[in-house]
Parts: C-alpha cells; structure tokens; sequence
C-alpha cells in the first residue's frame, strides 16, 4: 500500500494507530488524522461522484468548505449519518465511512454516462425537460431522478443519540480561535470580562499554528511558535472559557448565537455510549467578536475538478499539520504569494514542485526565498487543460496575453500527479451578515468585506480583510482595544516580520483557446454547475445573482456555495459589464455548516416533545379504556371503548345512556376565569352581545363573545358568584386566548374599569353529570342540598360540601339534558370523579368522551366554536341573533354586525341537513351543491359536523350554507367521489325543541 | 432573537413576548356613530413601516403586562420601552 505520509508532526500521534474502513476495505490512519487525511496518506483522492455529470471527485480542501469529500458514516439503520465532510471528520477507530452518489461504486458509476451527454444537461436541464407532459413527473421524471441523484441515505429508524441544549450569557464571544481570535479572547479575558472563545477544530491556532516559514516571524520566534506560547497563557485565563469542536451555526439579531459543540463525533463507538453527542450553546453575548478567518479560492479554468486537484493552502495543511504529501510531483497555480508557502513548504520535505503564475512578475520576499531555492515559475501563464480519468496526470499551459484576456504562444505539457490551486482568498463574511450587517467590495483584490462595525459586533483578522500577519495584529489590537474600551498594550512591543504580499492577478475566468461551450470549468463542484451553464442564465435573460444562483443551482448543495458563490459574481459581472461590487451578493444563511436534526431538538424527544396537560381524572380515564382526543395540550377522553368496542359502537352506546339514564363527561379543560372587581358587570356587558347587569347572584347566563370584526371568537357560561365575583367558562381551546384578549381590553381599551382577571383552569376539576337520573345521583352525593327546581333551577348556582370539602355545583346542560357540573379543587377532582361513579353506578352513570359530547349537542343544535365557526361566521350567520342585545349601547364587535358585508343576505349561514337515507352518514368538511350539471360546479358551503344519532335512530349534520336560512326543506347535493348524496336542509335542532328534558 | 425591556420584569427573551401590532390605534368611544368605512379605518387599516414603528407587546410568559415598543424595522433595534397610557418618547418620529 503506497504511503503518503512522509513526516512526522506534533499534531498526529504515530504510537496510536487507527484503523478504519473506506468503500468497505479496511485502511489505517493515526490519531489526530481526519478521514481525508488519512485517506490522503492513503493515496486516496477520488472520493465521489458529482452530483450532475457523475464526474470522479477528489478531495479538495480541509475545512468545512469541502464540495466533494461527503460521505455517508456508518451502516447501521439508526445510527448512519450522511453528507458528512470527510475534511472535517475526526478519525477513530473503527468508523466506517463510504462515498455517496456512486453506483455501484465510486470508480466505476453508471452515472458517469452524464458526463458524455453532458452537452444535453445545460443549466435549468431539469426544469426545461421535465416539466411536461405533467403526467410523467410523478411516475417517470421524479423517480429517474431521484434514483440518480440523491446525496446520502438518511437513517430509517429513531436516533438513540443524546443530545442537550445550554444556555449561557457572556460578555464577550470570540467566533474563531486563529491569531485574531486568540488576541481577542486574551485582551478581553485580561479586561475582566467574561469571555467564551469558540473554535470548530480540535485545538487552536488556525492556519498559524502549522506555520514554519522562517521569513514569517513574531518576536523572533516562528509564527507557530509564538501563537503556542499566547494559547498557553489564555489557557491560564480565569474568566476565559474555550470550546472547541464548536462551530457558530447562527447568528441571529441582539447578539443571539447559536452554536454546536461536537461531544463523541470523534470517540470510537464503544465509547460514545451513554455520553452525549452534540450540544446546542443558546449564547446571548453582550459583545461579539468575528474572528472566522478566510478560505482559499479555486481558479475557474478547463476540467479544474480532476481528483488530485485541491487548494494550495490544503496541500500546506496536509503536508506541515498531517505529515501528508498529496503528491509527489506538484504543480501550483496561483494568482498571489500563497501558494509560494505551500512550494516551500513542499520544497523543504523533498516534494519535487513548480509554480504557474498568473501574474507577469512578483518580488516578495517569499518569492525571492521559492526562487533562490531554484522553484521554477512559470509567470504570467496560465493552465488550460488537465488530464487524467480517476486523477490528474499532466496538464497544459500558455502564456497569457498582455490584456489577460486570451493565451499566445504554444502549449505547454507538464505531467503531474497533484494541482494545488491558489486564487486569493475569500473572507468568511457569514457571521457578519447573518447579524445583519452590510458589505463592502474592495476592488482591488476583488473580495467582499465587513461594511460596518456596530457597538455590540466587530469582525477582525482576515475575514475583514486583513491578509498579512502584521496588518492582522496590529488592526486586531486597535479594534479590539477601541472595541472593548479597553487599554491593553501586551502588544506594544510585538515584532513582526511578514515577507509575504497581497499583490493579485484576478482573472474569474481564465482565457482558454477552446470555445467555453466545449470547456468544463467547474464553478461549484457539489451541483456540477459551470461557468458556461452562469453565461447560458444571463444568455436566457437572468439578471439577479439569486436567480441566477437557483436557475444554475450554483451555491445551493450542501457547501452553500463557500468556494462558488465568488466566481459566479465575478463571471456575472464580467460578462455583463458592471462592477461587481454593484451585484450584492446571495443571502448567507444559517447555519454555516449543516447541523443534525438531533442538535436541533435536544431532549425534546419522546415524551417531552410537547407539553401535555392532564386533568386529575386522567388515570381513572386511562384504566377504564378510554381512548384520548388531543385539545390544544390537553388530554381528553374522546370515548371508553367498553370489551373492546370500535369508536362508533362507544359512541351509540354512551349518547344513548346519557339521555336514557345518565352520563358524566370530564369537563375539566373548559378555561375558567376568575373575574372580580367593582366594574366586573359593566366589564362583561362589555365583552359580551348579551346584557349582564341584571343577571342575579347564583344564576348562570350563556354568552358568545365576538372579535370586533363582529366574528364569533369564543363561547360558555358565566356564573354570578357574589356581587363583584364571576366566574366565565371558555372553550378548551380557546382559554389562553380569550384570557389575553381580555386582558388587551381591561390594559389597554378601559383602563378605568375595576376588574380583575385569573385563570383557574387548573385550579378546579368539574365532573359534569346529565340525563333523567342526574338529580337522584346528584342527591346521592348531595343528601342535603335542595335540588327542586324552584330552589335550584335550570341555569343556577349552588354551593355545598362533599364530604368537607367545597363544591361550587352549577345545573347548566350542553347536552340538552338536565345536568350538573360539579366543581372542585383540582387535588380532589379523581376522589369527586370516583364518588360520582359509584353514587351512579344503579343508575348505569355511563362516562362518555369528547365525541358523544359532540353528537349530543349536535342533536341539540348547539354549535361548538372552531367546528361549526372558522372566523367568519356572525351571530346573525349561526341563526343565533336572539344573543345579540340590542339595547346595549356597544359591546365588541357590535358595530361591525351591520357593516354592508355583515348584513348580505347570501353570507354562509348554519343549518341542519338530513341525508335521504337516514343510515348515510356524511363526512365533515364535505362541499354542498345545488346543481352538478353546470360546470363549473357552484359551491354553496361545506357540513360541519355529522354524527349518526341513536336517540334519532338517523343521521344529522350541521352545515353552513350560502343563504341557508331560506332554504328550509330545499334538496341538495353531497357529490362524494364514488356518489352524490342527497340531502335536505333542515332546522339546526333535531332533539327536543321545546326544551323538556332539561326539567325532565 | 430581540431582547425585550419589560416596563414591569426588566430584560427578557422574546419568547416570553407576543406582539400585538400597531400601537396607538384607540378604539372608537361610540362606534354606533361611524360610517362603514369610518369603522373599517380603525378594524382594518395598519401601518407596515419600514423604519421607526410603534407597536404593542404582551409580556404573556410573564408577568401579562401590554406595553409600547418604539422598533426599527430596518434594523430590529428596539428603541423605547414604555408602559400603557404613557405618551410616545417624542424624540421618534
Ligand atoms: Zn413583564
């Protein structure tokens, strides 16, 4: 097996082998490898298809910029990650990682085909072809597609993972752990703030701390190691937190970041166990500090995306931080001084190298050392072409015109196994912009900078811009001191010495004899979309970079574009003919690199993934089989299926017992407001359509409550407790609501009331009882309270112990039959229930759920607010104007009842429907029609509730239809998919129109 | 993620927070007066600034206090806090 590694370094540990499996062959690493590391050392470059043409990728860089290295980790159905950076991932012992996007496999791929027809696949390829005939996309484009395209395999089964969420508060956050960062962090921990830096690798120091170019020097130590010397003194610091393998995934407004912290990703599997795996940090930091570096761009020109193919700078990590060589035989291009520290660097291990140089001459002294070392340069040319299938092999250059813009001479062949590419560097402007903060372009080296600095965010060291080592301290240490108020001379005295300079050919698109329609100059390597395919969108009339971005799909994989989106502006603008800094850019969004579903969610999993309220009657509902309906959070009891019955069984059985016998229904979750105060009356005329002022103490009143547009909101029962003292019922759903509403009025509207709002839902459990035997149980459980109904009639309130303990009992029904509702404190509510069974039980009490509740009310024509109304239904529309005062003088929403579009005669309104065929059951939500010859059919309205009635023996519905209240008696159709349904519109009440049961 | 100056708690998250839109909309003390479109000024017509707004927040994880927040839009920077029945800081417009 060839070995690549060809040094030792500090930073790999050459005692601990590692061995891990690649595409299924076992290979090995060392600790401190990342996997493309240590497939690098492998001799490993290919290690994908792209996404489009299925051409061989290789690895390409060493950060979190990777387009190609993606793998899928692991094999087992839970636990297997895909479109993970291989750049990025820490290698352990016994990770199984395989290459995504190839089959069947990643050297040799059906798929590869696209590259051959590849003239066929422009850009907007797919949205061209397969948007007709329509019929084909679900049967034969999307499947084709999917089956070709596709970037990994999720996990099929729940992730047994844990992850945790934190929420910390700083002063001062550090995004970034390079030289800047690392000034940043000292000077603000030193101040006594309290400071948290955050760096995404393994251990600090950024690009620095593998520097060893003896003509890059601080206080006369090499760059490296001077940072190790301030990275042991932070470490001193008290008020100083360092994280880590923690990456910034979003900067969101008042300094609010989030950030992941990766735990085991790099522990071996039998270690993660029972140990958490990544953590969410919610920072809330008084001050931010953006200190995210730069990353190295790529050069646009003929087949720049052979394996073997990587940044230069990558190639100066692999070899001086991994001890790998990416090749024995290298050729960098280049448009600045960079690659000049790579070829030294390369020089210094005895890697045979030479450098193509963009630009006509350079004389750092960077270049000067390259050249005394006898590097060859080819200056002023430029690469043209590259060959080789699985890796490159050779290349071809020319001498570039004096204008740049065309080649001369003849070409040049020169064989290589390696291409470093080096075209400047593109500050990482995300965190910035993610704040909110604007760019600037600076044109003479072509890169988008921090426009602003604010008072609670800066951005220093190279991703503002500020490429030598000398401008990055002295700036950071100006800003940072300026920043923070502080003072801090511990770098008054620091001598620097950069020979490097930021001199700069750029050229976006490299000149080439060839048309460019018979180039492949690759812009965004993970989407295959080049620079010919960005001219066909400005062709075809795109103007605005972001359709552009998702007409060529240039930046949108999974890299976001960090090594594309420059040289798709740059080209945009050159062929269009404006500035570039006059484009903008794409919107950076978060996160910056992908995060887990996992990190997102944290322990919200399971049963904590949302709140559940119960009553204190639940587990009596749980033992005796009952089956639970969800109402907002809340738990009810939707029926009890009894020796294993069907929903529909239940349901017959328990809406037939409540009105033959009797039936109790836990009623708990209806939202109750304590209303108190002086004004408490005027309070309720107010919010209400009726009229309150004459209702007397212990009595009940029903009241429906409207939103000022004159819209039903909510309804329920309020009881006058004592003259000042009410207590309101609300829907289940709508307490929370109904209670903020209110209290906006009392706050805001009349201030002047005396009022006071409390919910108690919580504080009071009711047990409701109903039907014909609901007084004898009733008096059963109460032996000494007069149940007559000239002492305690229908619609009134009493007060009376069970055992000791109070009960505020009110005879109000919902069912149409007589009934009481029982309240008491909530800690007491399962001993209320349990006495309520058994005082019932020779009565066969039947408890009945959420949906007998529905059908009995429905028989009775009772709406319930959020079913039979959706926020557009008025009193007047629900045929309930006899709630609506008319001698009140306001009340929300009463202006709004007689607006012209509140007083239309044709508005939806309730009604009753009866099917032809009594046994049809129909289905809510089920549109009503009058004629289904006349096409286009006319909508007249929709059911919305339907139930089959036992005590009816037939089907009911309510609907609400267009001018329904003259349509009694009138037929209409229910067409269904397989039928049309007839049905007659009817009364809203079925059951006991004249109220009788409720004294029965 | 706005921070959010309580008149009553002081610094809390947004989350704690609803929004309850454009500030310093009084309802009609006799609505029965108003023409339609009299009425449809105050039901429906809001402002969408982009720049400095007044709006109405609800400390509804909190302590339930409806409060005026003076925004920028533009930026999110809440500039004012002030409580319910306080006039508007003058020095925005
Ligand atoms: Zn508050």
């Amino acid at each position: 097996m060839p070995n690549y590694r060809i040094h030792k370094t500090e930073y790999i540990d050459e005692t601990k082998r590692v061995s891990f499996k690649y595409d299924g062959k076992t290979y090995f690493g060392y600790e401190g490898d990342t996997l493309a590391s240590a497939l690098l050392a492998n001799g490993i470059h290919l290690v994908g298809r792209s996404f489009k043409y299925h051409r061989p990728r290789g690895i390409i860089s060493c950060g979190a910029e990777e387009p190609n290295a993606i793998c899928q980790i692991g094999s087992k159905k839970d636990l297997t990650e895909p479109n993970v950076r291989a750049t990025e991932l820490e290698l352990y012992e016994g990770l199984e990682a395989s290459s995504q996007n190839c089959w069947p496999n990643v050297k040799f791929d059906i798929g590869g085909i696209n590259n051959f027809i590849s003239p066929l696949i422009p850009a907007g390829f797919y949205y061209k072809t397969f948007m007709w005939p329509k019929s084909f996309w679900k049967k034969v484009y999307e499947p084709l597609i999917r089956l070709s395209a596709g970037l990994g395999k999720s996990p099929t089964e729940p992730d047994p993972d844990i992850y945790d969420h934190k929420y910390v508060h700083y002063d001062v956050l550090v995004i970034g752990g390079g030289v800047s960062g690392i000034i940043a962090a000292k000077m603000a921990a030193k101040n006594n703030l309290k400071t948290l830096l955050v760096d995404d690798k393994k251990i600090l120091g950024g690009s620095t701390i593998y520097q060893n170019n003896e003509s890059i020097k601080i206080d006369d130590k090499l760059s490296s190691e001077w940072l190790k010397n301030e990275i042991q003194e932070i470490k001193k610091l008290s008020n100083l937190t360092i994280k880590t393998r923690t990456s910034i995934a979003a900067y969101h407004g008042y300094n609010f970041l989030l950030a992941k912290e990766n735990l085991t990703d790099h522990l071996p599997e039998e270690k993660k166990k029972n140990k958490i795996r990544q953590r969410l940090w919610k920072i809330r930091a008084k001050k931010v500090v953006i200190a995210t570096g730069s990353i190295e761009r790529p050069l646009v020109f003929n087949n720049n995306d052979r394996p073997g193919i990587l940044l230069s700078n990558s190639i100066n990590k692999y070899l001086d931080y991994y001890g790998v060589t990416c090749g024995e035989n290298i050729i960098l291009f280049t448009n600045n001084d960079s690659a000049y520290e790579t070829s030294i660097s390369l020089h210094k291990k005895g890697i045979k190298n030479i450098i193509v140089d963009l630009r006509k001459s350079a004389s750092s002294e960077l270049i000067k050392q390259a050249e005394s070392l006898g590097i060859k340069i080819y200056f002023n040319h430029v690469v043209t072409n590259t060959f080789g299938y699985r890796k490159i092999n050779s290349l071809e250059i020319m001498k570039l015109s004096e204008d740049g813009n065309t080649t001369v001479g003849n070409k040049i062949r020169l064989s290589c196994d390696c291409l470093g590419m080096s075209g400047g560097w593109t500050p990482m402007v995300h965190m910035h912009t993610q704040s909110g903060g604007k760019l600037d372009f600076r044109d003479e080296d072509q890169v988008f900078l921090p426009k602003e600095n604010s008072d609670d965010q800066i951005s220093v060291g190279s991703c503002n811009g500020d490429f030598d080592l000398e401008n990055i301290i002295d700036k950071t240490v100006n800003k940072i001191n300026k920043f923070l108020d502080i003072d801090n001379q511990d770098y008054q005295e620091t001598n620097i010495i950069c020979s490097k300079e930021n001199d700069k050919r750029n050229i976006w698109l490299l000149p080439n004899k060839i048309p460019l329609g018979k180039t492949k100059c690759f812009i965004d390597f993970q989407n295959d979309s080049t620079a010919k395919d960005i001219k066909l969108a400005l062709k075809e009339g795109f103007r605005s970079i972001e359709h552009v971005k998702r007409y060529t799909t240039t930046g949108m994989a999974t890299d976001q574009g960090k090594l594309s989106n420059m040289h798709a502006l740059g080209i945009i603008a050159d062929t269009a003919g404006v500035k570039m800094g006059t484009l903008g850019t794409t919107t950076f969004r978060p996160p910056f690199t992908p995060l887990t579903f996992g990190t997102l969610v944290g322990r919200n999993v399971g049963k904590f993934f949302e709140v559940v309220r119960k009553t204190s009657m639940h587990e009596w509902h749980v033992e005796n089989n009952a089956e639970f309906e969800n109402v907002g959070q809340w738990k009810r009891p939707w029926y009890y299926a009894k020796n294993g019955e069907n929903m529909h069984d239940a349901v017959q059985r328990e809406s037939k017992a409540a009105r033959d016998s009797a039936g109790i229904l836990d009623a708990s979750t209806l939202g109750k407001i304590d209303i108190q105060g002086t004004d408490a009356s005027e309070f309720l005329n107010r919010v209400y359509t009726n009229a309150w002022s004459k209702l007397a103490i212990g009595k009940c009143r029903y009241g429906l409550m409207l939103n000022e547009d004159g819209m039903v909101y909510d309804d329920g029962v309020t009881t006058r407790i004592s003259e000042n003292h009410y207590l309101m019922t609300t829907t289940t759903g709508g307490a929370a609501n109904v209670l903020s509403k209110l209290e906006d009025y009392l706050q805001t509207e009349w201030p002047e009331l005396d009022v006071y709002l409390t919910s108690v839902t919580d504080h009071y459990s009711t047990a409701s009882i109903c039907g014909p035997n609901s007084k004898k149980i009733l008096n059963k459980l109460f032996p000494n309270l007069d149940l007559s109904d000239e002492n305690f009639p229908h619609m009134s309130f009493k007060e009376d112990k069970l055992e000791n303990i109070n009960c505020r009992i009110m005879r109000i029904s919902f069912t149409g039959e007589l009934s009481y509702e029982i309240n008491i404190e909530s800690k007491y509510g399962n001993s209320l229930w349990k006495m309520c069974i058994e005082a019932g039980n020779e009565f066969n009490l039947t408890p009945y759920g959420t949906e007998t509740m529905h059908l009995l009310r429905a028989e009775k024509g009772f709406i319930i607010v959020g079913q039979d109304t959706d926020g557009t239904m008025t009193p007047s529309d629900l045929q309930m104007d006899w709630i609506v005062s008319k001698k009140k003088y306001d009340f929300i929403g009463k202006r709004s009842l007689y607006r012209s579009d509140t007083i239309r005669e044709d508005r939806k309104q309730l009604v009753g429907l009866l099917t032809d065929d009594p046994k049809e059951i129909l289905e809510e939500g089920a549109q009503i029609v009058s004629d289904i010859k006349s096409k286009p059919i006319d909508m007249l309205g929709h059911v919305t509730s339907s139930y089959f009635s036992p005590n009816l023996n037939k089907s009911i519905a309510l609907a609400v239809v267009r001018s329904g209240k003259t349509m009694k008696g009138q037929k209409l159709i229910i067409p269904m998919e397989n039928k049309n349904i007839n049905v007659t519109v009817s009364d809203t009440i079925f059951l006991d129109k004249e109220n009788k049961r409720l004294n029965a | 993620m706005f921070l959010i100056n309580c008149p009553f708690c002081g610094e809390r998250d947004q989350s704690e927070f609803s929004s309850g839109g454009e500030a310093h909309i009084v309802r009609p003390k006799q609505p029965t007066e108003l023409s339609d479109d009299e009425w449809a000024e105050y039901l429906f017509m809001r402002k969408n600034i982009k720049g400095i707004q007044f709006e109405r927040w609800n400390h509804v994880h909190g302590c339930r206090k409806w409060f005026n927040v003076v925004r920028d839009t533009s930026n999110d920077k809440i500039l004012s806090v002030y409580k319910m029945g306080e006039k508007p800081p003058v020095n925005y417009k």
